[in-house]
C-alpha cells in the first residue's frame, strides 16, 4: 500500500524556515490575512503489508529508527 | 596515541582531521564508513564534519545509520574517546550518544566565521592542557548548530557538568550578541556522562596553525595525546 508521513516540528521548537516564509507571504507579497506558518516535509512510500495494522507497525518503526527526530519533530502519516 | 578518522560520502574536513592528528604524531588511520569493524586498541574516534550523504532528511540522520556507527558505539562503551566535529557532533546526536539536536540556525544562514568559545571544564581527557574558563579562537561553519534539548535535559547536562564549550565575547562573558546560531545556553559543545565523547560545532582542526589564525584547536588534540 502507498503510504504518506508527514513531519512537522514539534510546536514548542522554533521554525526559522515557516517563520521566513510568513515574512516573504506578509511583508514581500502583502498576504496580511497570513500569521502562524509552519513547515514540515512528507515521504511517500510503498510498503507490502497485508493489513494496516502490519503498515502501521512498520511506519511507527521506520519513523522512529529514522525518518523522524522525536525530540524536535511529531509524525503522522495517511494510506494514500 | 592511535586513532582514526572516519569519512562518509560527503565528509569533507576529514583531511584536515588526519593533519592535526599527524602534527601531534598520532598513529592515524581513515576508515570507510561501511566498514564494519574498528580496532580494539584504538586510543580516539573521530567523526569528521562535512555534510554526510548531503544532509538529506536531516544533519546526521543517514550516517547515524552507517555501519561504522555500530563500533563507534561499542567502542565508545568501553571508554574509547569519540570526537565529533560539526557534522560529526550532528551524527552523534542522531545516534543518541549525545542527547539533544542540532537544528537550524536561528537566522537561518549558513556561518563561516572564527567565534570564541570558553573552555567550561578543563578536567576532561579533551581539556587538560587548557587553563580554566580559557577563551579560545576556533571557526565555525555551519548551517545546522542551533543545539536543542528539552528544559529537562538541559538540566541534566548542566547537573552532569557536561557542556564543554559555550559560546561568549572575546572577554568571556556568555552573551546573547556572542551566540552565533541561537544555541540553548550557549551551548558550542557537550560530553556525555562518562566524558569520554565530545561533539562540538567548532572546527579545532581548522585551528592549528597560527599562520592561518589561530592554534587554539592545537591543544585540543594535545591534551588527549597526553593520555597515551
Amino acid at each position: 500500500m502507498k503510504v504518506r508521513v508527514n513531519i512537522s516540528l514539534k510546536k514548542a521548537v522554533l521554525d526559522t524556515q515557516g517563520k521566513a516564509i510568513e515574512s516573504a507571504l506578509v511583508k514581500n507579497l502583502g498576504y496580511s490575512q497570513i500569521s502562524n506558518v509552519r513547515q514540515g516535509k512528507f515521504v511517500d512510500l510503498e510498503i507490502k503489508a497485508d493489513s494496516v495494522e502490519e503498515a502501521t507497525k512498520i511506519v511507527d518503526e521506520i519513523a522512529d529508527k529514522l525518518l523522524v527526530n522525536k525530540i524536535i519533530e511529531d509524525y503522522n502519516f495517511e494510506i494514500l | 596515541m592511535k586513532s582514526v578518522v572516519i569519512t562518509f560520502p560527503g565528509s569533507n574536513c576529514d583531511r584536515d582531521a588526519v593533519d592535526a592528528l599527524q602534527k601531534i604524531n598520532s598513529k592515524v588511520q581513515r576508515v570507510w564508513h561501511s566498514e564494519s569493524s574498528l580496532d580494539n586498541d584504538l586510543d580516539l574516534i573521530v567523526i569528521p564534519g562535512g555534510f554526510s550523504f548531503g544532509d538529506y532528511l536531516r544533519s546526521g540522520a543517514m550516517a547515524s545509520i552507517s555501519p561504522v556507527i555500530n563500533e563507534v558505539r561499542r567502542l565508545s562503551l568501553k571508554g574509547v574517546r569519540v570526537l565529533g566535529v560539526c557534522n560529526g557532533f550532528q551524527i552523534l546526536t542522531e545516534t543518541n550518544l549525545l542527547p539533544g539536536v542540532l537544528t537550524r540556525n536561528d537566522k537561518i544562514k549558513f556561518i563561516c566565521k572564527s567565534v570564541f568559545i570558553r573552555v567550561e571544564n578543563n578536567q576532561t581527557d579533551f581539556t587538560k592542557n587548557y587553563k580554566s574558563r580559557q577563551v579560545i579562537s576556533v571557526p565555525i561553519a555551519h548551517m545546522d548548530g542551533n543545539y536543542f534539548a528539552n528544559s529537562e535535559t538541559l538540566k541534566m547536562i548542566e547537573d552532569n557538568s557536561m557542556i564543554a564549550f559555550k559560546y561568549v565575547d572575546a572577554n568571556g562573558n556568555v552573551a546573547d550578541e556572542a551566540n552565533p546560531n541561537g544555541s540553548s545556553l550557549n551551548i558550542a559543545g557537550i560530553y556525555n556522562k562518562e566524558k569520554n565523547i565530545l561533539g562540538m560545532m567548532p572546527h579545532p582542526e581548522r585551528a592549528i596553525d597560527k599562520n592561518t589564525g589561530s592554534s587554539d584547536g592545537l591543544i585540543l588534540f594535545e591534551s588527549l595525546n597526553n593520555l597515551f
